[in-house]
Order: C-alpha cells, then structure tokens, then sequence
C-alpha cells in the first residue's frame, strides 16, 4: 500500500479538456447548470479526465484515463459500491 | 461489477484495461472490496476503481444522474488511438453482461487489425463480410441471421 496516508479532500483532475471545452464546462459547472455539455461520441476521441482511486494492492492514487492511451480499455460507470446488482 | 472482475481473465487476454467508476469516494471503494467484493470473489476487484464525487466526469461522459446524484451504468469500450467505439447505458436496475462486452471488444479488434467487417452477432471464428462493390446485394450469399 503506497499511497494510504493521504489527505481527507484531494480534489482529482475531474475532465481533462481542451481550453474551448473547458470554458464550457465552467458553465456547466456554474449556478445554472442548465447547459448540459456530453462529450462522449462513437467514433469520437474519447475525453480525458483525471480521478482519484482504490488500486488492490496499491493503495490509493489518481488515475488519469490518457495513462492507458494505446491499449484497449472499458470503462465502466456504476451507480455505488454496496449496491445490489 | 464483480461480474467484471470475475472475468477479467478474459480481458487480460484481450490486452484490455478495465476502470471502474462510481461518485463514491476512493476509501469507500477500498471498504467495498475488503468487506464485500473480496469475499464475493476472490482477490476481489482487481483493476483500479476510480471515484467520480460530484458526477463530472459522468457528465461528459453523459451517464450522470442529477437527479439522483450517481452514475448510472454505463460502459465505454475505448480503442488504442483513444477513440471511443462503443457505449451502453442502462438505468441502474439492471446489471450488464460481461460476456457480450467481451465479444463487442473481440470483434472490434478483429475489425481493426483485418479491415473486414462482423455481422450481428459474431463470433471469433464465424464468417465475417468484406466491404466492396461486389458485396452490395450479395450478404444473402454469405450470410444469413
């Protein structure tokens, strides 16, 4: 376990984008948060981003998505831990 | 996602790398596995669980739940020049089946590396089509659901 004494709140990068997108964001995550940008296409590059995580063996460390850039990868979302199906 | 993970064999064999994500923070993730995915299965989960605390990258990712607060199930299977070539994306009451991800990824890396293309539900070892003037009106002669 390398990394376990770490601080209670450590922000990750959260989505990594380019400026013009990240200007979006930064609506996005205003007061408003009525422009809902996805970003997410088929056949489209997939967007970066960075977050913190629980490695087994590891411990806990950010993991930034373009890390694995040239390797086949499969993300998947899921609602919580402790949840049933 | 222990389904996944009872898997991910499977996926090592393919080269894959499976990230799982969820708004949960990274010490709930770390309880998760040693109280209850480590006893459901063995090693528990053993690809990185990544957290997603207020849902941003869910957002662009279009499977965050305001509403509700959390992600909901969605998979992405991304390629090696970082495109992403498939999404599925289902409301959380059902779970996901690892075996058709597993044949989605097989048939995308045989697309890439032969330039054929697969029917519906291709199989390692089936009949694929090659894309051409002289398949147009012809499938029916190779293929057939």
């Amino acid at each position: 376990m390398s990394d376990l004494k770490d601080g209670c709140v450590k922000p990750a990068g959260g989505p990594l984008l380019p400026a013009a997108e990240s200007d979006k964001m930064d609506v996005l995550t205003s007061l408003t948060q009525e422009v809902k940008k996805v970003l997410a296409r088929v056949g489209k590059e997939a967007i970066d981003f960075e977050a913190s995580a629980f490695i087994s063996g590891e411990g806990f460390k950010p993991v930034k998505l373009s890390d694995y850039r040239g390797k086949w990868i499969v993300i998947c979302f899921y609602p919580g831990d402790f949840t049933f199906v | 996602m222990a389904a996944v993970a009872a898997l991910y064999k499977d996926f090592q064999a393919l080269d894959v790398e499976v990230l799982s994500i969820s708004t949960d923070s990274r010490f709930v993730h770390k309880i998760w596995q040693e109280e209850e995915l480590s006893k459901m299965l063995k090693g528990g989960v053993p690809f990185p669980m990544l957290s997603d605390g207020g849902g941003k990258i869910g957002t662009v990712y279009g499977v965050y739940d305001e509403a509700a607060g959390v992600d909901i199930r969605g998979r992405f299977i991304i390629d090696p020049n970082f495109v992403i070539r498939g999404m599925e994306v289902l409301t959380p009451e059902v779970g996901r089946n690892p075996n058709e991800l597993l044949r989605q990824i097989k048939a995308f890396q045989h697309v890439v590396e032969t330039g054929e293309v697969t029917p519906s539900g291709w199989q390692p070892g089936d009949p694929t089509l090659v894309p051409g003037p002289d398949l147009v009106g012809k499938v029916w002669e190779v293929w057939k659901p």
